[in-house]
């Protein structure tokens, strides 16, 4: 049977510029901030700026890719800061080869531990912190709010004690090469970014568990009902996020070479306020990891070109709280006349 | 006459002292359409959940082709070959129209040792469902977007995607436009046309009156009347399920 062709509506014909800027106000609001700043200063354009820009944004972008998957379930992940401070120091022991040279301000010589090892009891770590919150959010049933923020108090207090209130510093070359080092002219981290987000992506867009995921965050009773497995589902994106603070918090202590309990104090807001920049909806469902991307950059570029002006920091607070609201505000007015249409 | 596809025999179900279904007996001609009336709380959505798998009877025997059946869950009847189409449709507005039929049975390929979603034949088998059911729904439209007719369609077309040879409709035409009603009722007739067997509960006298072939009223748990269409009218329809009329 010949398919019947699609009749054209006026709507479709018919540009509505609020509709394509709502969508990629991001990206506008990220290309119009780069040109404003490399009017106003012009060593912002230079590459070693940029790639310092990257280099700051990745830690807390690796983040906020997994709170992307948290996110477009409807749930929230307050505890990635804290998560992250207790795996960093996990990671750092390790990477010390335990106890005896836990506190020693030099490399360790003879008891280090391979990177490797550490790098992956960092992830493990987070993992398994974001296991047992996804099974309390799921088997429970407390709301992810309160099961995060259990956990941003929880994972904070566990960190303490295992560092006993000071920082475990000084890896080997092999260690610190991960936050410290280039490939070419790029910084390591960077390129750990943006490989993480193009997997992100393609397990969003193409596989099952991707479009359960998005299905479990449009509606989760209707996912069921067809057979999604949604606790699995819910439960594994938390994991997801756990990886990913575990991630960051080994590249972390990479970079300074150190790792500390008070490390990824506040990051939760931070890398929220990236993902919900970035067009991912609060109310789940809808989302990018492109826009998580743009989203985490945006703020990054803010940051810095701020600085470069020598613009206080106290108003730099102030702006991002500003570009926050108005973000989700674009979003709202821009839904409202798709509905009205 | 044709062996029933799906029989109730003397089912009840209890949920504690309140009898919802009391000493049921139908039996379902392949390819016919019922329509299943009653007031509120008259056992029509326990009857839904009975067949749906959702419940379990507390007495009495659900028969499919001659055998007794015992599902665990929906996913359970929906093997069997049993669909529902829920009152809320059960859609993700969020996804596409066919990101939703396939939803929980997605179409796989393969990249080496990688399964990734096949989305172009997923559109494909979509598109065609919807051509099936004569409806102007769009695979890659996006259900936030779509009438209350489209998403019947959607909802509808989930259910040829196994061929399932009985489909539950529970209030299809509860809230949506006058207009809209008559394309879902054309969509009730093209599941008919395939040889599909039809449970359509319904509050709207015209709609049972329209597409069904045989009418069954439920009173408080009892079937107490079960007669082709064209032997009743929307009167008498009226009657039983108020009382007005004791019926068997």
């Amino acid at each position: 049977m010949p398919e019947p062709a699609p009749i054209p509506s006026a709507q479709d014909t018919r540009v509505d510029v609020v509709q394509i800027l709502a969508h990629y106000a991001a990206p506008l609001f990220l290309f119009a901030l780069v040109a404003v700043f490399a009017l106003l200063e012009p060593r912002f354009l230079h590459p070693l700026n940029l790639l310092n820009v990257l280099r700051q944004v990745s830690i807390s972008g690796l983040v906020a890719i997994g709170m992307t998957f948290v996110i477009l379930t409807a749930g929230i992940d307050l505890s990635v800061g804290s998560l992250l401070a207790l795996a960093g120091l996990v990671c750092a022991y390790v990477a010390k080869g335990g106890m005896a040279d836990r506190f020693a301000l030099e490399a360790a010589t003879s008891a280090a531990n391979p990177v490797w090892l550490a790098a992956a009891a960092a992830i493990a770590v987070g993992m398994a912190g974001g296991l047992v919150q996804g099974l309390a959010v799921t088997r429970l049933k407390v709301p992810p709010f309160v099961v995060t923020l259990g956990g941003l108090t929880a994972f904070r207090g566990l960190a303490l004690l295992f560092s006993g209130g000071g920082p475990i510093s000084g890896f080997e070359t092999d260690f610190t090469w991960w936050g410290q080092g280039r490939i070419g002219i790029v910084p390591v981290p960077v390129i750990i970014f943006f490989a993480a987000a193009i997997t992100a992506h393609l397990i969003l867009r193409h596989t099952r568990f991707g479009k359960h995921v998005y299905a479990v965050g449009g509606n989760a009773r209707a996912a069921a009902l067809n057979g999604v497995p949604t606790l699995r589902i819910t439960t594994g994106v938390y994991v997801i996020s756990g990886f990913f603070c575990g991630l960051a918090a080994f590249l972390l202590a990479a970079r300074l070479n150190s790792a500390e309990a008070v490390a990824g104090s506040g990051l939760e807001l931070t890398v929220i306020a990236a993902v919900v920049i970035g067009g991912t909806s609060l109310f789940g469902g809808i989302g990018t990891i492109f826009g998580t991307v743009v989203g985490a950059l945006l703020i990054g570029v803010l940051t810095n070109g701020l600085v470069l002006l020598n613009v206080s920091s106290f108003i730099q607070q102030v702006v991002i709280g500003v570009i926050l609201v108005a973000a989700v505000a674009l979003d709202q007015f821009a839904a409202g006349r798709r509905a009205a249409q | 006459m044709t062996a029933p596809i799906l029989e109730f025999r003397n089912v009840s179900k209890r949920f504690g002292a309140i009898h919802a279904l009391d000493n049921v007996d139908l039996a379902l001609i392949p390819g016919e359409t019922v329509g299943l009336m009653g007031d509120n709380g008259a056992g029509k959505s326990t009857m839904v959940r009975l067949i749906a798998g959702n419940f379990q009877p507390s007495d009495g025997q659900i028969v499919l082709n001659g055998d007794p059946i015992r599902f665990h869950d929906s996913l359970d009847a929906r093997t069997r070959g049993i669909e529902v189409v829920y009152q809320d449709l059960a859609l993700c507005d969020n996804l596409t129209a066919a990101d939703n039929v396939f939803l929980g049975r997605e179409i796989m390929r393969r990249i080496g040792p990688i399964r990734i979603l096949d989305y172009r034949a997923m559109a494909d088998r979509a598109a065609r469902l919807f051509a099936e059911l004569k409806s102007e729904t769009r695979p890659s439209d996006v259900v936030r977007m779509m009438s209350g007719g489209q998403r019947q369609a959607v909802a509808i077309a989930r259910t040829r995607l196994a061929d399932a040879r009985i489909v539950l409709m529970d209030e299809p035409t509860a809230a949506i436009s006058v207009r809209q009603v008559a394309e879902v009722l054309d969509l009730i007739r093209r599941l008919k046309d395939q040889g599909v067997t039809v449970i359509l509960i319904s509050h709207r006298m015209p709609d049972v009156f329209t597409v069904a072939d045989r009418l069954v009223v439920l009173r408080r748990g009892r079937k107490v009347a079960d007669k082709p269409i064209a032997d009743s009218s929307p009167e008498e329809a009226t009657g039983l399920i108020t009382g007005a009329i004791l019926g068997a």
